[in-house]
């Protein structure tokens, strides 16, 4: 595998992606803007997608929107397939029976927050060769809009409605780049649709990491479908998530954690909250402790950010 | 043993499990994923000695659970490698979402299973609950009475595995404890004589950026139906390549094989049939029993799926009873699976043949040859007064 650059411009990258038109995901749908952001960063690559909506949407026989090779397993195992897969090619193109690719495990938050981790943390206590990408749409999808260890505190899903009593998910969001960096792996971060270049460039990174170990990053990618905006919205929406600091964009290299994206002046999240319709009940004057709740936590993790960014090579 | 037959192998001492890590040594394996449990561990270790050592050149993927051991080796079969896992009960259980993956995928990958009960009550002792579990999942399964055979069933699992008329996964199983842990003498072919007889691993799906495939598609109504046809004809032509290779590997190794193994059936009346390690307490049993006059014989079940259907129908319809022997149990049901791919194959066609089912030896409940001749003379005597419309238990309180 032959080291990548970094590109400034949308021209560094190929004209087409491997991502090919005619796949069924929604319009407007992040993880398919997610997805088209990571085979232009990697045109050879092969993905290893858990069961899903981006599974679902793009391999319905005798259709496949991949020109590039794909695997799908089970929901749970993207992980641990992948290590295979990498362990295999490692082996076979050595003796000249294959080629060596990067391996890319791709899941959603269900797969990954909550599912499959055990599992990765298995590959990524291995110092396995893979790179994992987890397209975050805060919930599970595929399925109808549940909650995942990924949706935040107070969010309206289909199994923490915004009922009566209770008003939406009572739970923060899991820290997921906190238990991956605990694994102490190359290289770790956070990105988002909105800031195309910086995603780019830290998969293209995550690539030259993963010839040492894997590399994962954690990726902002609304759905319009279960957050109930207008689908013309979804990179908005993306910058939002950024600029109210509820999504923050950093990266751990070599220990060192980095904010790439730094806000200085949020945005308030009622803007954010306010454009979808599975958490404008948190506007309701009778949710204003969730609300509140929800501002402290956003502000705390800003901080600790902040905190571990200046305490040095903690990881 | 031909001297010739001779002359390719060597005489070892191992115990079951030492002898499949050897087989896969000698068969050059590229990727191994596998999570220690009793009665399996020693496969895990000693295959982690040869890779550690030098003596195997094969990655070794040391996960955190049986699910992620199967996944590695999925994904690993699919780039291409020769791949091999072990497990046992708990382990195969937490396996069951891949098991239908790997074969739905066409995987030529080989399992090792060291037989035992399932939880709960947890016991980690033999019987055949977690083999039994996983006979609808599309695997080839074989079941090995000892070293010997479980040693060269699973040399042959490869070759039967990746041949392109068939690419499904194999299960060789063998008995824990009893077979696993038990040190035998047995003749194992010499290196190269197994890597002239596997070669490497050359079919099946590969991955390949030159041409870029997807795997593991969304199959709906339109289509999934036909995918799982494809599954079964694979399994049907199975029959013939599981023949071949048998064939081969007696040529190569003058040991015979045969999907049921027959003692004393030529002019039997009444048959036991068993599977693993009981096989061999079957035939002293069958030997005593014929010294007191009775015309008893013994089956043995090797190959469990595909089904040996034919050889199954002309054995067992010259019986006029058979007994059957099931180191499992299935609640609810009218009896254990074996009696059920007897009783399919038999019936209504041969209804003069009587058949009659025993559970045994659950959670490694020993079964003597005098247990066995219990058995027998029972079961003679139910069949004959007619009272056969029931399972029997064999050696448990309260029966
Ligand atoms: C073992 C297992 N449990 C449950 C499911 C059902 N299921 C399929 S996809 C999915 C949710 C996926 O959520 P996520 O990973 O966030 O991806 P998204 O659909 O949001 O893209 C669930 C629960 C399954 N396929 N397998
Ligand atoms: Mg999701």
């Amino acid at each position: 595998m032959s080291k990548t650059n970094p590109v400034s411009k949308i021209s560094d990258l190929p004209e087409e992606s491997k991502f090919r038109p005619g796949h069924r995901l929604c319009a407007g749908c992040g993880p398919a803007i997610t997805v088209k952001l990571i085979t232009l960063a990697v045109p050879e690559a092969v993905i290893v997608n858990a069961t899903g909506c981006v599974e679902v949407g793009t391999t319905i026989y005798p259709y496949s929107a991949w020109k590039t090779p794909w695997v799908h397993v089970l929901f749970q195992n993207n992980a641990p397939v992948a290590s295979g897969i990498a362990a295999a090619l490692e082996k076979l193109s050595a003796e000249g029976r294959a080629k060596k690719l990067p391996v890319i495990a791709l899941g959603g938050d269900g797969a990954t927050f909550d599912i499959g981790l055990g599992a990765i943390s298995g590959a990524l206590e291995r110092l396995d060769k893979i790179i994992y990408l987890c397209y975050d749409n805060f919930a599970y999808m595929n399925t109808g809009i549940q909650r995942s260890g990924a949706t935040f505190l107070g969010v309206a899903t289909t199994t923490s409605p915004a009922g009566k009593v209770i008003p939406g998910k009572q739970e923060n969001k899991k820290d997921l780049i906190g238990i991956v960096a605990s694994h102490h792996i190359p290289y770790a971060a956070t990105a988002s649709i909105w800031l195309w270049r910086d995603m780019v460039n830290k998969i293209r990174k995550a690539v030259n990491y993963s010839e040492q170990g894997p590399a994962f990053i954690h990726i902002l990618a609304p759905c319009q479908f279960g957050w109930r905006y207008e689908p013309r919205l979804t990179v908005k929406v993306s910058r939002l998530a950024v600029e109210t600091r509820l999504f923050p964009i950093y990266e751990i290299e070599d220990g060192q954690l980095k904010i790439n994206y730094r806000v200085s002046k949020p945005v308030p999240i009622e803007e954010f909250l306010k454009i979808q319709r599975w958490t404008r009940h948190l506007l309701d004057p009778k949710n204003v402790d969730v609300l509140q709740r929800l501002k402290a936590w956003i502000e705390w993790n800003w901080q600790r950010l902040e905190n571990l960014e200046k305490a040095g090579k903690v990881f | 043993m031909m001297t010739e037959a001779l002359a390719r192998q060597h005489r070892i001492a191992l115990t079951g499990n030492d002898a499949v890590a050897y087989a896969v040594k000698q068969a050059n394996v590229d990727v191994i994923s596998a999570y220690p449990i009793t009665p399996q561990t020693f496969v895990v270790e000693t295959l982690s000695r040869y890779v550690n050592d030098g003596e195997l050149n094969a990655k070794f993927i040391n996960v955190e659970s049986e699910h992620s051991a199967l996944s590695a080796v999925i994904g690993a079969s699919l780039a291409g490698a020769r791949a091999f896992t072990a497990t046992a009960s708990q382990g195969l259980a937490y396996m069951w979402e891949a098991l239908y993956a790997a074969s739905g995928l066409r995987l030529p990958i080989v399992m090792a299973l060291a037989a035992r009960a399932l939880s709960a009550p947890i016991n980690i002792h033999n019987d055949h609950s977690d083999f039994f579990g996983m006979r609808d999942a599309g695997w080839i399964m074989f079941n090995g009475e000892e070293a010997q055979e479980t040693y060269d069933l699973t040399i042959m699992a490869f070759k039967i595995a990746e041949d392109p008329r068939v690419l499904l996964p194999v299960v060789v199983s063998y008995d824990g404890f009893i077979v696993s842990h038990a040190i035998t003498n047995f003749y194992a072919l010499n290196d190269d004589v197994v890597k002239e007889f596997l070669g490497v691993r050359t079919t099946g799906p590969r991955i390949d950026p030159d041409n870029p495939r997807t795997f593991g598609v969304l199959a709906l109504q339109d289509s999934y139906f036909e995918f799982k046809r494809q599954q079964y004809e694979a399994m049907e032509n199975s029959r013939q390549v599981i023949k071949e290779v048998f064939q081969k590997y007696e040529e190569i190794s003058g040991r015979s094989y045969a999907p049921l193994k027959e003692y004393m059936t030529g002019d039997a009346e009444t048959c036991l049939v068993a599977m693993g390690s009981t096989v061999g307490t079957a035939r002293h049993a069958v030997k005593t029993l014929r010294e007191a006059g009775e015309k008893a014989g013994v089956v043995g079940i090797l190959q469990y799926r595909p089904w040996p259907v034919k050889e199954a129908e002309q054995l067992f319809s010259r019986f006029k009873r058979i007994i059957v022997m099931e180191k499992v149990m299935s609640p609810g049901a009218r009896a254990g699976p074996v009696y059920e791919d007897i009783a399919a194959t038999i019936y209504p066609k041969h209804s003069e043949v009587k058949i009659i089912d025993f559970t045994y030896g659950l959670g490694g409940r020993d079964i003597s040859t005098q247990g066995i001749i219990e058995i027998y003379k029972k079961g003679k005597e139910l069949i004959d007064k007619g009272k056969t419309d029931r399972v029997y238990f064999h050696g448990v309180r309260g029966e």
